[in-house]
């Protein structure tokens, strides 16, 4: 029985650093190659050894496949790719093959000009790196090597994710990546075509949580803005630069000019604006009203949206900002927040989930009074009272349960694989699935296998199909099997049914005639003419429905079967009737008759 | 022969033109060959002379085609001329003869669709050609030419709907074809199943035999339904076609293919999905009340809830079509059960509504204790309990969420569908509409504008039904500072509707429409409007907030507001309307509220009721007013119109006196009566015609020289002018005029017109312009005949039925007796009497903006154009895209008409348009502002409207009246002015060199 393993080198069990080995069909797949946010030694990236020990892994693997820019997917690449080593090919979507390189960069300079960090991979080597980069585009099936193929799905989730189908001979896998079934103010839903792959692997970070409608949470976002706004008050919103940033973004611009307002909306720039760029030129990634709009106006051209500079904090009157990073742990957004926190007024709005540790995660959970680093160089600890009004809005763009579930839906997998959540939340949704089929959930390291039982094709000849339709009549019932005669060729790892007669051509053989003699010793006076004639009379007699013929040469041809009379020549009398049929001929029992 | 010849040249310089030198010469070269063939046909063709037949025409060119290329090109030229119908049975032999004799199947399959494209010509029996039809039929090989041949006995059985010999054969063709292999052909097979298959055959419950049996042993629906399970899916959507075809024929649909039907609703193809939604639907609606068992369980429920569940299951399918098909669908399954229907807005409460009653409670219970987070909370999606597993099927989910997926789409389309089913299920059930009512609230914040105005469409169209609590409104009330005319507008319309359940609702609500009012200045009259409503809706929630909106004080004086604050007027619009039906209020009004209540009634009395305040001696005259109802209204309006009936036959002035004091109180009856006026209005401008033909008629002089008279002349010629146009007035401006009316109006335009007629004939000279003038007023008075006929019957002893019975005489006479004539029946005729119809409004407009009240002059250079915005309602016109037109006065006399786009008119309500449009001005340099005038037309022309109101009966099509009728009168068009003209004042400065 072929397998398909399954290893998450990351992921497994976790969120953070996706890295998922796949061996199907012989072929050796990476799906992502991210890093862990949570750690600064080893442990962030994907342990490699677990491929090989020493040396390259071209030779381990035949491709490696990135779903989406986001580090936790795509992190670990230049390290892979230069310093393991690996020289295959790299597939992923236009836009993240665009936008994959900034957030690298970002991420090595903070990890190396910062935090001052050797042994770590270099401007040079993410070039390198990204020009191993295959693109992808949607709905394209691209041909890895003759027999693995590939072709990626919409997945909604950021700008460019994907979901690939990956597919060798008849066994197939489909990796979703991260996901999201519910579109979003710049993003469409994801979407699978039934192709009933023999292994679904589904992040699965939303496991318990079935939203509440979209509609609710962004009418409650504007609201709560507008009121802050209306009543004065400043409004900060930590994001990660990409993602969840441009879709509030639009949400705010497109509320700002409906309801005419004045407050102006900064940015925090830098890394954002290089990305924006991409985002208003991939616009065929993007959902339906920004796709028709943009002959018009294209939607990621913010009016009301302007780069925030360190100065505008300290102004006075209302203002929303957008600051990175997202859970209040450095930067820009830390250095606003300590600003603003001590006025009533105020707000915080927290659009995404926040590690515990962060300031984000404290204030979250109803910590009014928190211990700040002082700026100077001698550390000192002071008090920030957070007086402002704290918010959570989930506007985490991936599948819910009820998603996950509409996507196995649309799939139809024979086994599904959770991997990129929390073991217990995974566990509650397994025994869900569980129900209607397997359904595994690896942790790191850990190899599931999964048998599969492909039905193997074979090619028919047109000419082999014709003839048995003609002989049977009506149309081939799908339900039904049926029998047939034919010759079947394997060759070259091909199946091939055709005819007899083209398989001996095909393969140089002479066709061998295997005729089935009888002599049948025979009491009659006659001569040989009239004893054959005789015969020829009685079997006409006997035989109706059959084609009787008496040739000139001295012969009576029933059908196929061919009939001679010879007489002995020691006694005339005995004549012997020489019988001769091909082996196909069944009705020879007729002929005992006469 | 000749004529063939010229048929010959003609084919011939069709070709194109590369093609023509060389091809020409050819043409002539073989027309020797040409000419033979049609000797055989001579007598045939010289019955219809005239006409050159199609038939041999086609029969030539088919035999000159060399090859299938040349045939196809000819057919090809021939399908796009029509053909007679006497000849399309010659046309019909013709191509089948070529058709039998012609091996390239793309010609074949032209024939083919041209023959059933000729089976429809109008008045063509093609009963006599099915034979034919079928043994094509059973000879053909090719599979696209027998898809296409069943194409063509599908129209042929159409064609003939009675003849059930007919419909038989073909229906056995169809059966005996079914098990082709072609997909092609088995969907034109069981399409004509679906629009052929008869009602009443015999249901045998024989599932063997499936291809051999044909015809009437198996029921048409059994043959239909053994192709849901087809191989290919272009054939199972066609099957399912068909039988939807055969339900929408009234053929009972049978219940027991709803399996299959359920099968295919997970169907791989989308087509096929889609269809089944449709299939599902109409059993539904067939057998809502039978019940199915429920898979994998014992239980059994109703085959509306069961179809319910699995349509909603649809709206998240994997293909927009279908979705969008699902959702519209649900919106019209309205028998389902209110706990499957209130399922669709709970996204939580998971699946297995279908299994237990217990079980969904015991599941929503855990739900609600967490289980699942809804990601608005932080950190409420910790597990906190272990569930029971085995009661959550988060696959078949049935009905959970259907509308909370289908509102949140990525389609806009589907979304839109899915507040139309909210909008249709809440219309039949009251507690699922205040269920809806918080995902309605959302939609508010829709990214597309169609979609926010939709759904605040649906939300009035429910609103009877629902109570808005505080926060709803909340959200509700936020839209308002949109800055879509359109969204804001809708949304007063849906306070105007609202009910609201506390004072603070009150509160909110007018806080924020004053926000409103305060950003969006032009929004003024529809915020008050608003706030008229708001009041007399919730009086006893107004009353606690009196002396607050007034700003009264117990002890001190405050201040006296503003009178012209929009804000306070709004305010004071909320108060009043209140206090109509609220008696206790006006004790709360301090003095001056009284005053500039007095104010507003007199200059807003639209929005203003009338009161009954304690000590003002307008309170009699108004509540007599406002207690006279509209029948007492109705009675003296029937009254008056009596007494005037009575001077039928009174000369003298008393008659004179009577109708001016009748048209002065139903003037005055319009104003008051705002119900009547336009019946009022209608009265008297009537009857104001009548006094000035009487008067025209009444000069003393009309027996006097013509010299001696030319003053009176020129009276009378003014006032048969001015009948004429009041009675375009009284035809055109006027909705819900019956033909009788119409007849009356059209009696006294031919009145006015004889009147002009004897006044030409007695000032001018010359014979000439008076012999014409007298023939068209013969063929008025004949066009009116035709028009009116039915309505002669009530016009006896009237002008006009004098004159019919004249006709004889007139048509025969002299003009100057036809005048003489004319002028004693004139004299002779009496008042017709109007009679009332139920319903007359008359158009009219109001021009908002501009209010013509700037001081500032609107500065343009000269030579450029400025846009001038414009802002009107349209009450009771119809059909304004076509009729309304703007038209600017320059100070100079200079006059624009402008026709405002289509889209520049909206329809708030019935009866009622909203033109906001922008007029474009220009003009050369003046020396300093000047007032230019703005007014809106209407514009009419006699002839369509007089004969579409004249006959809405027999309505005639295009070509038919161009072709019957002569045109009765030359068509007079024209327009009248229906509102107040506005007065900018601009000034154009000359340009600056």
């Amino acid at each position: 029985m072929p397998e398909i393993k399954v290893t998450p080198l990351g992921a497994g069990q976790d969120v953070g650093r996706s890295c998922i080995l796949v061996s199907i069909g012989g072929k050796n797949i990476m799906l992502d190659c991210g890093m862990h946010m949570g750690y600064n030694d080893d442990r962030r990236f994907p342990d490699f050894s677990y491929i090989t020990q020493n040396g390259r892994l071209t030779e381990f693997l035949d491709c490696v496949i990135i779903s989406h820019f986001h580090l936790d997917h795509c992190g670990a690449l230049p390290f892979m790719s230069e310093m393991v080593g690996y020289d295959g090919p790299i597939y992923m979507t236009h836009p993240t093959k665009a936008i994959c390189p900034i957030l690298l960069e970002d991420f090595r300079k903070i990890t190396v000009d910062k935090k001052g960090e050797t042994n770590f991979f270099t401007s040079q080597m993410i070039k390198d790196c990204m020009k191993k980069v295959v693109p992808l585009n949607l709905h394209q099936t691209v041909q890895v090597d003759d027999e693995l193929e590939i072709k990626a799905y919409y997945a909604g989730h950021v700008l460019g994710a994907a979901m690939v189908h990956i597919k060798v001979g008849l066994e197939s896998v489909v990796y979703t990546g991260d996901y999201n079934m519910t579109p979003d103010r710049h993003l469409g839903a994801a979407w699978i075509d039934k192709c009933r792959p023999d292994v679904l692997i589904s992040e699965s970070t939303y496991a318990t949580t079935i939203r509440d409608s979209k509609r609710c949470r962004e009418r409650d976002f504007l609201k709560k803005v507008h009121e802050s706004i209306e009543r004065g008050g400043k409004v900060l919103i930590p994001v990660f630069a990409l993602g969840r940033a441009q879709e509030l973004c639009i949400l705010l611009e497109t509320f700002w000019e409906r309801m005419n307002l004045k407050a102006p909306i900064y940015f925090s720039t830098g890394l954002t604006e290089k990305a924006n760029h991409y985002y208003k030129l991939f616009i065929t990634w993007t959902n339906q009203k920004i796709r028709k709009t943009f002959v018009q106006r294209n939607m990621f051209e913010f009016k009301h949206i302007k780069p925030f500079d360190r100065s505008y904090a300290d102004n006075p009157g209302p203002m929303v900002v957008f600051a990175t990073p997202g859970m209040l742990h450095a930067g820009q957004s830390l250095q606003i927040f300590k600003k603003w926190a001590g006025h009533e007024k105020n707000m915080v709005i927290m659009p995404g989930y926040c590690v515990q540790g962060t300031i984000g995660h404290k204030i979250l959970n109803g910590q009014r009074k928190l211990e700040m680093e002082g700026r100077a160089t001698v550390r000192i600890l002071f008090q920030l009272d957070v007086k402002l009004q704290v918010e959570y809005m989930s506007f985490s763009a991936h599948a819910d349960a009820k998603g996950i579930m509409q996507l196995i839906r649309m799939a139809e997998p024979r086994n599904m694989l959770l991997v990129h959540g929390e073991a217990v939340k995974m566990e509650f949704l397994k025994g869900k699935i569980e129900q209607e089929f397997n359904c595994h959930m690896p942790a790191n390291g850990e190899t599931v296998t999964v048998t599969t039982n492909p039905s193997v094709p074979v090619d028919i000849s047109l000419n082999l199909l014709k003839r048995e339709m003609a002989l049977g009549g009506t149309l081939p019932d799908p339900k039904k099997p049926r029998t047939m005669h034919g010759t079947l060729i394997m060759k070259e790892n091909s199946l091939k049914l055709v005819s007899s007669e083209q398989a001996l051509k095909e393969l140089g053989l002479n066709e061998h005639q295997l005729r089935f003699t009888c002599r049948v010793p025979l009491q009659d006076p006659h001569s040989d003419p009239d004893t054959l004639h005789g015969i020829y009379l009685h079997l006409k007699s006997v035989l109706k429905g059959y084609t009787i013929q008496h040739l000139p040469d001295g012969t009576v041809m029933v059908e196929s079967i061919v009939i001679k009379v010879s007489s002995s020549a020691e006694d005339p009398n005995t004549k012997v009737l020489l019988l001769s049929w091909s082996y196909q001929v069944k009705y020879f029992h007729l002929l005992k008759k006469g | 022969m000749s004529l063939t010849e010229c048929r010959t040249e003609l084919s011939a310089s069709h070709f194109p033109l590369n093609m023509a030198a060389h091809l020409k010469k050819r043409v002539y070269e073989e027309f020797s060959q040409v000419v033979q063939i049609p000797q055989e046909e001579a007598p045939a063709k010289k019955l219809r002379l005239s006409k050159p037949s199609k038939s041999a025409a086609l029969h030539i060119d088919l035999c000159k085609a060399t090859n299938s290329t040349d045939a196809l090109q000819y057919l090809l030229q021939f399908a796009r001329k029509p053909v007679e119908v006497e000849s399309v049975e010659g046309v019909i032999r013709i191509l089948l003869e070529h058709y039998y004799k012609e091996t390239d199947n793309s010609v074949r399959l032209k024939i083919a669709s041209l023959l059933g494209l000729l089976s429809k010509t109008q008045g063509f029996r093609p009963d006599c050609i099915v034979d034919d039809a079928i043994n094509t039929l059973n000879n053909e090989k090719s599979h696209q030419v027998l898809a296409q041949l069943l194409d063509t006995l599908l129209v042929i059985g159409t064609q003939l709907p009675e003849s059930p010999t007919v419909r038989q054969r073909l229906i056995e063709m169809a059966c005996k074809h079914l098990s082709d292999s072609y997909f092609g052909v088995r969907n034109k097979c069981l399409k004509l199943l679906g629009c052929l298959g008869t009602v009443d055959a015999p249901l045998t419950k024989d599932n063997e035999g499936l291809g051999t049996s044909l015809g009437g042993v198996r029921d048409v629906q059994s043959i239909i339904s053994d192709y849901f399970g087809d191989q290919d899916p272009r054939v199972r959507t066609a099957a399912i076609k068909a039988m939807l075809q055969l339900h929408e024929r009234g053929m009972k649909i049978h219940e027991i293919i709803y399996n299959q039907a359920c099968r295919l609703l997970t169907d791989d193809y989308e087509q096929v999905r889609s269809a089944a939604v449709q299939m599902v639907w109409v059993l539904s609606q067939l057998y809502p009340e039978s019940i199915v068992p429920i898979p994998s369980s014992n239980e059994e429920i109703r085959l509306v809830d069961d179809v319910f569940g699995k349509i909603s299951h649809m709206v998240s399918d994997g293909s927009w079509m279908v979705r969008v098909q699902a959702a519209k669908t649900l919106g019209s399954i309205l028998q389902v059960s209110p706990h499957f229907l209130e399922q669709t807005l709970d996204k939580k409460l998971m699946s297995d509504l279908r299994r237990k009653r217990t079980a969904h409670e015991r599941a929503k219970e855990l739900f609600t204790s967490g289980e699942f987070s809804s990601g608005r909370k932080w950190a409420d999606d910790a597990p906190k309990e272990k569930l029971d597993t085995n009661t959550v099927y988060l696959i078949a989910s049935g009905a959970c969420g259907a509308f909370v997926h289908g509102l949140e789409d990525e389609m806009f389309e589907v979304r839109i569908a899915a507040v139309e089913a909210l909008s249709q299920l809440a219309r039949s059930s009251p507690s699922f509409a205040e269920k809806c009512l918080d995902f309605l609230v959302d939609m508010f914040n829709d990214e597309i504008e169609e979609v926010r105005l939709q759904s605040i469409h649906v939300l009035r169209e429910i609103s009877t039904h629902i109570t808005l609590r505080e926060d709803q409104l909340d959200t509700v009330l936020a839209v308002l500072e949109d800055s879509s005319r359109d969204i804001r507008e809708a949304l007063h319309e849906l306070i105007c509707y609202t009910n609201v359940s506390t004072k603070e609702c009150i509160q909110l609500a007018l806080l924020e429409l004053l926000k409103n009012l305060n950003k969006y200045p032009t929004d003024r009259n529809s915020v008050w409007k608003c706030l008229k409503f708001l009041g007399s809706r919730h009086p006893t929630l107004v009353l606690p907030l009196v002396p607050e909106l007034l700003s009264t004080h117990p002890y001190f004086d405050t201040p006296e507001p503003d009178m012209d604050d929009p804000a306070y007027i709004a305010v004071l619009v909320l108060v009043f309307n209140a206090a109509k039906s609220c008696p206790t209020m006006p004790a709360l009004f301090s003095d001056h509220t009284f005053r500039h209540y007095a104010y507003l009634r007199d200059s807003l009395s639209h929005l203003v009721p009338p009161l009954r305040l304690p000590g003002n001696g307008l309170d009699l005259v108004d509540s007599r007013c406002s207690s006279g109802s509209v029948e007492s209204a109705q009675l003296f309006l029937q009254q008056s119109l009596n007494r005037v009936s009575t001077i039928q036959n009174l000369e003298a002035p008393g008659a004179q006196d009577l109708l001016n004091f009748t048209i002065r109180d139903l003037r005055r009856l319009g104003e008051l009566q705002t119900e009547l006026a336009g019946a009022a209005d209608f009265c008297a401008t009537y009857l104001r015609c009548q006094l000035l033909l009487m008067k025209a008629l009444q000069e003393k002089l009309w027996n006097m020289a013509v010299p001696l008279c030319l003053k009176q002349n020129v009276t009378a010629t003014a006032a048969a002018q001015q009948i004429l146009e009041e009675t375009y007035k009284l035809e055109f401006l006027y909705s819900g005029l019956e033909s009788r009316q119409v007849a009356t109006i059209h009696h006294v335009r031919l009145q006015a017109k004889a009147l002009q007629l004897v006044l030409t004939a007695r000032t001018r000279q010359g014979l000439d312009p008076l012999i014409s003038s007298c023939e068209k007023f013969l063929q008025d008075i004949e066009s009116f005949q035709r028009l009116f006929l039915a309505e002669l019957p009530h016009l006896q002893d009237s002008f006009v039925d004098k004159l019919l019975e004249l006709m004889p005489r007139l048509s025969s006479c002299k003009p100057v007796e036809t005048v003489k004539i004319l002028q004693t029946t004139l004299r002779q005729s009496g008042l017709l009497q109007l009679r009332l119809p139920e319903q007359i409004h008359r158009a009219t407009a109001t021009i908002i903006e501009p209010t013509g009240e700037s001081d500032n002059p609107l500065k343009f250079t000269t030579g450029l154009v400025v846009a001038l915005d414009i802002d009107a309602t349209l009450e009771h016109v119809q059909d304004p895209q076509n009729i309304v037109k703007v038209q600017v006065l320059y100070p100079d006399g200079q006059s624009h008409m402008i026709h405002p786009k289509p889209g520049d008119f909206r329809k708030p309500g019935p009866n009622r348009h909203r033109l906001i449009t922008q007029v474009y001005l220009s003009h050369t340099a003046w020396t300093e502002p000047s007032q230019i005038e703005v007014r809106l037309l209407l514009a009419y022309s006699s002839s369509s409207t007089s004969l579409s109101s004249a006959s809405p009966a027999s309505k005639l099509g295009w070509s038919d009246s161009i072709d019957s009728l002569p045109q009765p009168e030359a068509a007079v068009e024209g327009t009248i002015p229906f509102s107040k003209p506005v007065k900018v004042y601009i000034m154009p400065k000359p340009a600056r060199r």
